[in-house]
């Protein structure tokens, strides 16, 4: 694996690492399987292309995306605690709305975003040298992040978050509204997820419409990879341990890509099967370790 | 003062299955009343601390805890005047959280939940000094995980919690019953010490006649979603187990009767 091919891995596990902890608080602490963000990361993408082609500052397009994110999640809680909708079909049911949502936001399925003002424009006004400037830029947004969230997840309120996904009966009785909870919290989700995808589309040029396409899956596997490598006995630890996981996943894929095998090689579209047969191990192997062990 | 007032309600209604757990109930509680519940199974014991709690909302009834109209309330914000234990040991308390955290969610029921920290300066020391009272050396033991427990001590711990904010009426669903005798046993001296000391109004379901006799200044039967039975103060302390079963057979002997005729 060349540097570049590294440092774009450590890139793009960094930015990806925002969605991963998105993913981690519905996931793991709600108990919540949320598709919503296949939806709302180029969601997060689409407003932020559109905020920064009308002329709004790209720091500003950030906020915008995660508002965006945040009432997408908060449509598919609602629809899961108020009408009773499966999580799932519910968080399905709004991915693929959004699917049209997005193209109507771009007005088409991308929107080109080169030689537009980006976030990384005043680190490299800074001095800082273009092609690290990325890796510096998501550095500081994926800290930032999980500093905020690991706070959050220490007051009362983030308390009340981890006791709903906990003991849900325990929470309500302790007088919690529990549909408020899920819904704030797969919202705060998915403005992450959002926020995400926003900075991958400055990043790469480019939103499109295609571009949320296994991200649950991608997410599920940086958590588990997290999980595996670097523990989760606390929820710090389990957080940082998301975005490290969100690294490795990414730094393993590339290199995977850059095998080489008697002719045969590992295309990008190979991703998906990649990180499918992943996830289906790293969720079997537990119960297949105790089946080994009992005989 | 709480006040059931003609509480009915029906489970799976307009089906085949349609049950009429409470049947037109009024009940009015006294301040300070310590409430042995009995019944046999499906009586609507389980149904009466439900309806209470807000588990579900009536068919027709109106229930007043202090003055205020709680009929319409739901669950979550009945919790401000309610506590309650669970016959499970596992409901009561969140398993991933330690001691100190489920705690701290306890003392905050029915406030609400900002951005401040989980945990108080000061609020430690006061778990620590309520742990030593059940004398289980939970103190110790505060980061531990709730998960780690045995159910007697998550249990204890549920009592515990439960009256960290003095609750207006505290609800225990056969909350030993899931126990060993010996723990059984701590726990009902716990709950004895506890409501005696807060003068709480409490609401106990018992399968355990001698608990119902021995526990409480006032007792009520429930049959068929109805009261059949209410006694208090020498009424109460005169009442023997031979009297409640008594009562049992003459009711279900009732039933049969019914069910017999029905039949002929």
């Amino acid at each position: 694996m060349t540097i570049y091919a590294a440092l774009g891995a450590l890139e793009q596990g960094l930015v990806y690492g925002i969605m991963v902890i998105g993913v981690y608080l519905t996931f793991r602490i709600l108990d919540f399987p949320d598709l919503t963000v296949d939806g709302s990361l180029p969601l997060g993408a689409s407003l932020s292309a559109l905020a920064i082609t009308s002329g709004l500052n790209p720091y500003l397009s950030l906020i915008l995306a995660m508002i965006g994110g945040f009432v997408a999640g908060a449509v598919t809680a609602i629809l899961n605690t108020k009408f009773k909708i499966l999580h799932l079909l519910a968080s399905i049911l709004t991915m693929i709305a959004l699917y049209s949502i997005n193209i109507r936001i771009m007005g088409g399925p991308n929107i080109a975003l080169i030689g537009a003002a980006t976030v990384f424009d005043p680190v490299i006004a800074l001095g800082v040298p273009p092609h690290l400037a990325s890796v510096v830029v998501f550095s500081l947004f994926a800290a930032l992040v999980m500093a905020l969230v690991i706070w959050f997840l220490k007051t009362e309120f983030g308390q009340a978050v981890l006791a709903t996904g906990d003991n849900p009966q325990m929470i309500i009785s302790q007088g919690v509204n529990t549909h408020l909870i899920i819904i704030v919290g797969v919202g705060l989700s998915n403005a992450l997820v959002s926020l995400s995808g926003a900075l991958v589309a400055q990043n790469q040029g480019a939103a499109d419409v295609g571009m949320g396409i296994g991200t649950i899956i991608a997410g599920l596997a940086s958590v588990i990879v997290g999980e595996t490598l670097f523990g989760a006995s606390s929820v710090t630890r389990a957080i940082i341990a998301a975005v490290l996981g969100s690294v490795v996943y990414r730094l393993a894929i590339a290199l995977a890509l850059g095998l080489e095998f008697k002719g045969f090689a590992f295309s990008p579209s190979d991703l998906n099967l990649i990180t499918a047969l992943l996830v289906i191990g790293a969720l079997i192997a537990p119960k297949l370790k105790t089946r080994l062990t009992v005989r | 003062m709480i006040a059931l007032d003609r509480c009915t309600k029906y489970f799976h209604r307009g089906s085949v299955n349609e049950v009429l757990a409470l049947n037109d109930i009024s009940l009015t509680i006294d301040d300070g009343d310590f409430i042995t519940v009995i019944g046999s199974n499906g009586a609507g014991k389980s149904t009466l601390l439900n309806a209470l709690a807000g588990s579900f909302q009536l068919d027709t009834g109106s229930i007043n805890i202090n003055d205020k109209d709680v009929t319409r309330w739901p669950e979550y914000k009945r919790a401000k005047l309610i506590a309650r234990v669970f016959q499970d040991p596992l409901l009561g308390t969140c398993p991933s959280a330690t001691i100190e955290q489920n705690m701290a969610l306890a003392l905050r029921r029915g406030k609400s939940r900002g951005l401040g920290r989980w945990i108080k300066a000061g609020e430690r020391d006061r778990f620590r000094r309520d742990l030593t009272t059940i004398g289980l050396g939970l103190e110790a033991r505060m980061q531990d995980r709730v998960g780690l427990l045995s159910g007697g001590q998550r249990q204890a711990l549920t009592m515990l919690m439960a009256t960290l904010v003095r609750p207006e009426v505290l609800l225990l669903d056969e909350h030993i019953a899931a126990l060993d005798p010996k723990t059984a046993g701590q726990i009902l001296a716990l709950t004895r010490d506890i409501v005696a000391e807060q003068d709480l109004t409490t609401l106990m379901i018992t399968h355990n006649m001698k608990h119902a006799i021995e526990f409480g200044n006032r007792l009520i039967m429930l049959h068929q979603g109805r009261i059949i039975l209410d006694v208090d103060g020498d009424g109460k302390r005169r009442l023997t187990v031979d009297d409640l079963l008594q009562q049992f057979y003459r009711v279900q002997g009732e039933a049969l009767a019914n069910d017999s005729m029905l039949l002929t």
